[in-house]
């Protein structure tokens, strides 16, 4: 569904992303598990457009995506879930939700949303930036789920939250698997990646160097964990 | 004179005056809220609209026609500005955009001399509104009363605009957060040139509405240019009430200020100014300092 292949990216002149290749089948849970600072971000915003790729290409579905701009990748059924949620904070929780609804006929419209999210109803009317985190994180993927999106990229979704929330936030990215949506999880969680993912991805220093079932990971997590994501 | 009577004169003119500020400063606001860059040239198509409006007024024989055209002629051609040219700067620094809406209206200043002369030009207000009422017996013309109803039924409707309409959701989606939207769909860009020629657009139906009083002239535009930033300054950069807030200050300091101090009445003006970014680095419904 999502395929990158060889990117890179240049900020200025450090080499941020020297050749990713992942390749997400459709309705999967791919995680990309990484230490701080190796380009995990970067590769989100890169696919969104974001960031300008200097080499290398994307697809979604058939269609070649690579340059394009934010809007257009948008509209080609990528949605996005920022690190930081970025809630608009001056919106109300549905004028939020409302930025991102494209057209009648989404798989995803703002009546199910507010079923799905129950604490999003009770304050549908507050300001974004009166939310705790966690209803902020809810309402990142409601905002992100309103265009009925092919892929969606999370990128940190648990940052910052409580465990309790965590665990609430792993049901609905169960659920949105099960709905048929497509997600990248980008996370510094392992439990969570572990938890719901169906391949994990490390990144090290702008490439990927190891991919695995959940379970293979598992029986190796003690050498992996060191070689790779352990500082 | 009853004082009473008085009182209310100059606040019914003091309210027309802050009206075509406020068609001046919100277009400015809104500009920069979505945009951060300063519009040096508000104050050039503000003097555009005064004399487009004239000429449309002469050939149509219809002052009401040319209230509404004028200003979407000059917000077609704001459109156009940022949609050839401002557009391509939004990578670089705030200097350029001073410099190039700096260079528009030095031209828009010019072809107004080259085109129009530079004679001030009468343009009169319509049969309908040329006469004059009397507030408390105290006579008083009734197109400035019209200033004051254009003033608050604009500001009801850019206000329901912002609020209730698509577009103007994604107005304020993008001024908070414009790689956000774009990431949600929102085509950024086309935003950027709506509110830009709508600004555009505010500022000339300010120029038309203002000609009648002051007629169209080519200083028109420099004296503006200064009301306008002090009332984004005042009422927050980017805040559409704080421009309504900033025009309606502006309007009673300059109106009682020129009664009771006409030396002063400038000064008072910067001193109002002073006072509140003393208390509010951020103007009063400004963000940040």
């Amino acid at each position: 569904m999502l395929r990158i292949e060889g990117m890179n990216t240049h900020y200025g002149a450090s080499h941020i992303l020297q050749g990713v290749d992942l390749d997400m089948p459709q309705g999967r849970i791919s995680a990309v598990l990484g230490r701080n600072g190796v380009g995990k971000t970067t590769m989100v915003k890169t696919i969104m457009g974001l960031v300008v790729l200097s080499g290398g290409r994307v697809h979604v579905g058939g269609t070649d995506i690579t340059g394009w701009p934010p809007h257009r990748v948008a509209r080609e059924g990528v949605a996005y879930v920022p690190e930081g949620r970025l809630i608009f904070p001056d919106l109300t929780v549905i004028e939020n939700i409302k930025v991102g609804e494209r057209g009648p006929g989404s798989a995803w419209p703002l009546a199910r949303l507010l079923d799905l999210f129950p604490s999003l109803r009770e304050r549908a009317a507050s300001r974004g930036s009166q939310l705790s985190g966690g209803e902020q994180q809810m309402l990142a993927i409601a905002r992100a789920l309103v265009s009925d999106p092919k892929v969606m990229l999370l990128d940190e979704p648990s940052q910052g939250l409580a465990p309790l929330v965590v665990r609430e936030l792993a049901g609905v990215i169960r659920l949105l698997r099960e709905e048929g949506v497509t997600i990248l999880l980008v996370e510094q969680n392992m439990k969570l990646a572990e938890a719901v993912a169906d391949e994990l991805h490390i990144m090290v220093k702008g490439r990927m160097v190891y991919r695995a079932s959940p379970a293979v990971f598992r029986a190796e997590e003690e050498t992996i964990r060191a070689r790779f994501l352990t500082v | 004179m009853s004082t009473v009577a008085f009182l209310l004169t100059q606040v019914v003119n003091a309210l027309s005056q802050s009206a075509l500020l406020f068609f001046l400063g919100v277009g400015l606001t809104l500009i920069f809220g979505l945009m951060r860059i300063v519009n040096f040239a508000h104050g050039a198509l503000y003097m555009l609209g005064a004399f487009v409006g004239y000429s449309l007024s002469h050939w149509s024989g219809n002052f009401w026609i040319a209230l509404v055209v004028a200003p979407v002629l000059v917000g077609l051609f704001g459109a156009a500005f940022e949609f050839t040219i401002l557009r391509r700067l939004y990578r670089r620094d705030a200097p350029a955009f001073l410099m190039v809406t700096f260079g528009l209206a030095l031209v828009v200043g010019e072809a107004v001399r080259l085109t129009w002369g530079s004679d001030a030009l009468q343009v009169p207000a319509p049969p309908l509104l040329a006469d004059v009422i009397f507030l408390l017996d105290e006579p008083f013309p009734l197109y400035r009363l019209f200033l004051v109803a254009t003033g608050i039924v604009v500001a009801v409707a850019i206000w329901q605009f912002l609020e209730r309409s698509r577009l103007g959701l994604l107005i304020r989606a993008t001024s908070q957060n414009a790689d956000m939207a774009s990431a949600l769909g929102v085509d950024v860009k086309r935003v950027r040139s709506s509110v830009f020629g709508i600004g555009c657009g505010l500022a000339a139906l300010g120029g038309m509405l203002a000609a009648p009083l002051v007629t169209a002239s080519n200083g028109m535009a420099a004296t503006v240019i200064i009301d306008a930033f002090v009332i984004v300054i005042i009422g927050g950069m980017g805040s559409f009430l704080g421009s309504l807030i900033g025009a309606l200050l502006v309007g009673f300091v300059q109106v009682f200020g020129n009664y009771y101090l006409p030396d002063l009445a400038l000064a008072f003006m910067y001193l109002v100014m002073l006072a509140i970014l003393m208390v509010r680095p951020g103007g009063l419904l400004g963000k940040e300092a």
